[in-house]
Formats: structure tokens, sequence, C-alpha cells
């Protein structure tokens, strides 16, 4: 079966594009899956430190796109997972070295030998933007319960739909259960109820993902995190599973953790 | 002393406000000075009078609508502080508002509706960020308006749905022109030339219809039960 491009892109910076990428990535690998992940941040890349691939890099997307290698050359697997490779993009040129047909033709070429190939898309509506969208099959965008965040997604979803790419589906990264509760933090229902997309994943805040994404080892990949559960469970729903969302309620006494761990246990 | 005679344009033609004087005969003789050293740069124009606190007479009234149209000034309204003067301006068949009163406006609105359907604009979307709409006539969101959206138009906006974003209703200058929602709390709301924005509240939503009261922005909760007593 041919693979399904998806693209992964927020409009705003630091949502967690990327992190999401690598994620889902190291998820759909884990459940036995070939995917390539596709770093479509020309000039800004960081793809490959959050996977921990940087050190491995010899060719690029440009340097595919203008012919200078193979495309297998580009893809640097990764050992740790069976079948996770990446394509990471140059980080001496600009987004105008690669244009929307280029990276339409890119994936028509992977698309045989795999099951998903997952674009990084950089921040912003410009020419790295729609480079990022012109392959897509499904779009999913990224945002942080923040009012800017979740301005620059509605953008977001309004270029997506005027393109007519399909409806884009949303991933609501960063929650922290106790300041909704608080009503210090837009809930997700706020966030849904603005957007009018479909969920497809609630990441909570989780400090773990600034470590593992220093040490370059996605979160997925550890069995015990919440967050690493969620990224799981999105990779579910991307292969047409119905899996219900976390519940984000924090219980902190040890009965609750006790509780938590058990049901992880059963899972 | 100088009498001060200022001209102003407004949409329905032009303003003359006429200063304090001693009597209104020289008052009127300055005002009529003034509009000859405009030559013929004014001819054909409607005149608005705001005649201040001059208490005139219907002969005096009469005279100067007389002196006006020889010039081919046409006077349709005479606003005043005073009672007098205002009743005067009645008697002689003047306005003496520069809104146009509702019932007039009713019957325009009919009219649009006959003309045709492409007067008004229908959107069965969610209206997003970043989205700009310009239409001449009425527009119609079948969704909501989310905030970063912008929605401009000759006449009125109806949206069934929440509104948040930037609307802007007569952008022509029809003072006339409303904002309804389901929802309303948009962040600006622009009749003709007034701007308002939503005070920081918290009720329930409910549906709204915000317009121009003494050139203010008001914001009604709808009441159709209100409405049938009224008519």
């Amino acid at each position: 079966m041919p693979a399904k491009v998806i693209t992964i892109t927020s409009g705003k910076g630091g949502v967690g594009k990327t992190t999401a990428t690598a994620n889902l990535g190291a998820a759909l690998a884990l459940q036995g899956k070939k995917v390539v992940c596709v770093d479509g941040d020309i000039g800004l890349r960081n793809l490959d430190v959050v996977l921990g691939l940087e050190n491995r890099i010899v060719y690029d997307l440009v340097d595919i796109v203008e012919g200078r290698c193979r495309l297998r050359q580009a893809m640097i697997r990764d050992k740790r997972l069976p079948e996770l490779y990446l394509i990471p993009s140059a980080q001496t040129r600009d987004k105008s070295a690669v244009s929307p047909s280029d990276m339409v033709r890119l994936c028509e070429e992977l698309r045989p030998e795999l099951d998903f190939i997952l674009i990084d898309s950089p921040a912003g509506i410009e020419r790295g933007f729609r480079n990022a969208i012109a392959p897509a099959d499904q779009i999913l965008v990224v945002t942080n319960p923040e009012v800017s965040a979740v301005r620059d997604a509605d953008r977001i979803i309004g270029i997506i739909e005027a393109e007519e790419k399909g409806p884009p589906r949303l991933i609501i990264n960063r929650i922290k259960p106790n300041m909704v509760k608080r009503g210090d933090m837009l809930s997700a229902d706020d966030v849904i109820e603005l957007l009018a997309i479909e969920l497809i994943g609630l990441i909570p805040e989780d400090e773990e993902v600034i470590t593992s994404t220093n040490r370059g080892t996605p979160i997925a990949m550890d069995n015990k995190s919440r967050s690493g559960q969620a990224f799981r469970n999105i990779a579910q729903r991307l292969n047409g599973h119905q899996i219900p969302f976390l519940s984000l309620d924090q219980d902190t006494s040890l009965f609750g953790r006790l509780g938590r761990i058990i049901r992880q246990g059963g899972n | 002393m100088p009498i001060d005679i200022s001209l102003k344009g407004i949409r329905q033609g032009i303003l003359v406000t006429v200063g304090d004087a001693e009597s209104w005969s020289e008052a009127c003789q300055a005002l009529l000075d003034h509009l000859d050293k405009q030559g013929n740069f004014l001819q054909g124009a409607r005149i608005a009078l705001n005649l201040g606190n001059y208490v005139l007479k219907a002969v005096d009234m009469g005279q100067l609508r007389d002196a006006l149209s020889e010039r081919e000034l046409y006077l349709w309204a005479v606003v005043s502080n005073s009672p007098t003067t205002e009743k005067t301006a009645q008697t002689l068949g003047l306005e003496t508002r520069l809104e146009r009163p509702k019932k007039e406006l009713y019957g325009a609105s009919k009219d649009l509706a006959l003309q045709g359907v492409e007067e008004a604009v229908m959107i069965y979307k969610t209206v997003r960020s970043g989205f700009k709409l310009q239409h001449p006539g009425h527009v119609v969101v079948v969704g909501d308006v989310n905030p970063g959206a912008e929605i401009i138009a000759g006449g009125n906006i109806i949206i069934w749905g929440k509104l948040q974003g930037l609307v802007h209703a007569g952008a022509q200058g029809d003072e006339s022109a409303i904002v309804c929602a389901l929802d309303l709390r948009p962040m600006q709301l622009r009749i003709a030339e007034q701007v308002a924005i939503t005070p920081q509240r918290k009720w329930k939503p409910q549906p709204e219809m915000a317009k121009l009261v003494d050139g203010k922005v008001i914001a009604e909760a709808w009441n159709p039960k209100k409405k049938k007593a009224e008519g």
C-alpha cells in the first residue's frame, strides 16, 4: 500500500511541531510501520537533533532536489527502531531552494516503499509552509492552549481549507490540567470550539519532553511517560484505530498514582 | 465683530454652522455673503443649517430659504437649539435631524430586497483569522466569525453563530446599519464612522443586535416578544 503523506504544521513557532513529528515517527515505527520523517524547515533544521541523528547527516533534502544524491542516500536510518528514516533539511540554504512541486515529486518517489511520510513544516505561512503542505494527504495542526497559538492555528486552517487539502486534524500540546482547572488556561474544549476541527491528540505538559529532546530520544519510546503515551495514541488513531483520549486529571495523591500505574500495567 | 460661518461636508450634503451675532438679520447677511464668496463651488448642494441659539420665525426662515434657492442651494434641514426655530422648520417641511427617520429606512430596505439577490452574500462556514470579506451589500454568515477575521459590509451584518472578529457595518456611511449575532462579542464593532469594542463582561451568550442610537453603538438583547408589543 502506498504511503500516506502527513504534514505537521502550526502557524506559530515553538508549539511543538518538530517534537510531534519526531514522536509520531517513532511511535508509528514502534508499531511496525515503515516511516520517513522529512524536515521541511530548510535553513533552520532541527528534526535531526530531536531524533538524535545530527552526526550522521551526509546529504540533505536540497541535495536530493538538486540531484547531487539519490533519494536512498539522504535517508538516515534510526538504528534504535526497525524502520524509521529521516530526510534532513539543509542548514546552509533557505526555503526558496525547494518548490512545492519538488516536494510532490519527492513524496511520489517515496510512496511505494513506505507506510507513512511525515513532513515537519516550518512556522509561518510562506514558501516553506506551502512546500510542506503541497504533497500532504492529511494535515495535522499543532497548537498550544494559548490565545496567540490558537489564533495562528485558525489562520493556518483557513489556508488549508482554501487549498482544499481536506479537513485538518488538531493536536493540542502542552496542556496543564491544573491550570485549566483553575481557569487560568484555555481548556481543550475552548480550543476545539473555536477551531471547529476534529481532535486527534491531547498532549499534557511534560518536563521529560525537554530532556528527551536534548538527549535525542523521542519520548514516545519511553513506555512510562504519559506524554509518550499520548503520542502513541495519536499514532494508533492515524492507523485508523479508535483510542479514547487520555484523561488529563492528574491525581497526584499516592492512591491516584498507584491506580494509574496499575491501569497502565494492565494495558 | 466677524461672524463665524463654517462649512462642513456631510454625507447628506453640506452642513453650514452659523456662529453667534448681535441679531439674526446680521447673521443672515453674513451667511449669504459667505456663500456668495464660494462662487459656483456649492451650486446645487443640499444644505443643512445649524442655527445654534437663533430664534427664527416662519417669515425669516422662508426668506432665507428663498435667498438660498436663488443661489441654487437647496435647504433641506435646520438644526437648532431653539424649540421655536425647530417648530418653524417643521412647519416649512424641513428636516430637523440629520439622521433619516426610521420609517424611510424601512421602505428603503424593502426596495433593496426587491432589487435582487446580489445585494447580500451568504457564507456557510467558519470565517477564520486572516480572512477579509468586503461587500457593498449585506453579509450573512451561517457559522462563527473567529478573532482575526474581518467583515466589512456596506449594509447589515448578520452572524448566525459566534462573532469574535472585526465587523464594520454601513462601511460607506450608512448609520442605520445593524450587526446581529447569536453571541455578540466582536474584537471591534464599527457602524458607519463609530467604533466600539466589546466590554469585559460575563454572562450567558444570547442573540444581540447592535445599532447606532444617538451616534453611539448600542447592543441590545434580541427579544422578539418586546418587538411585537411595540409594533
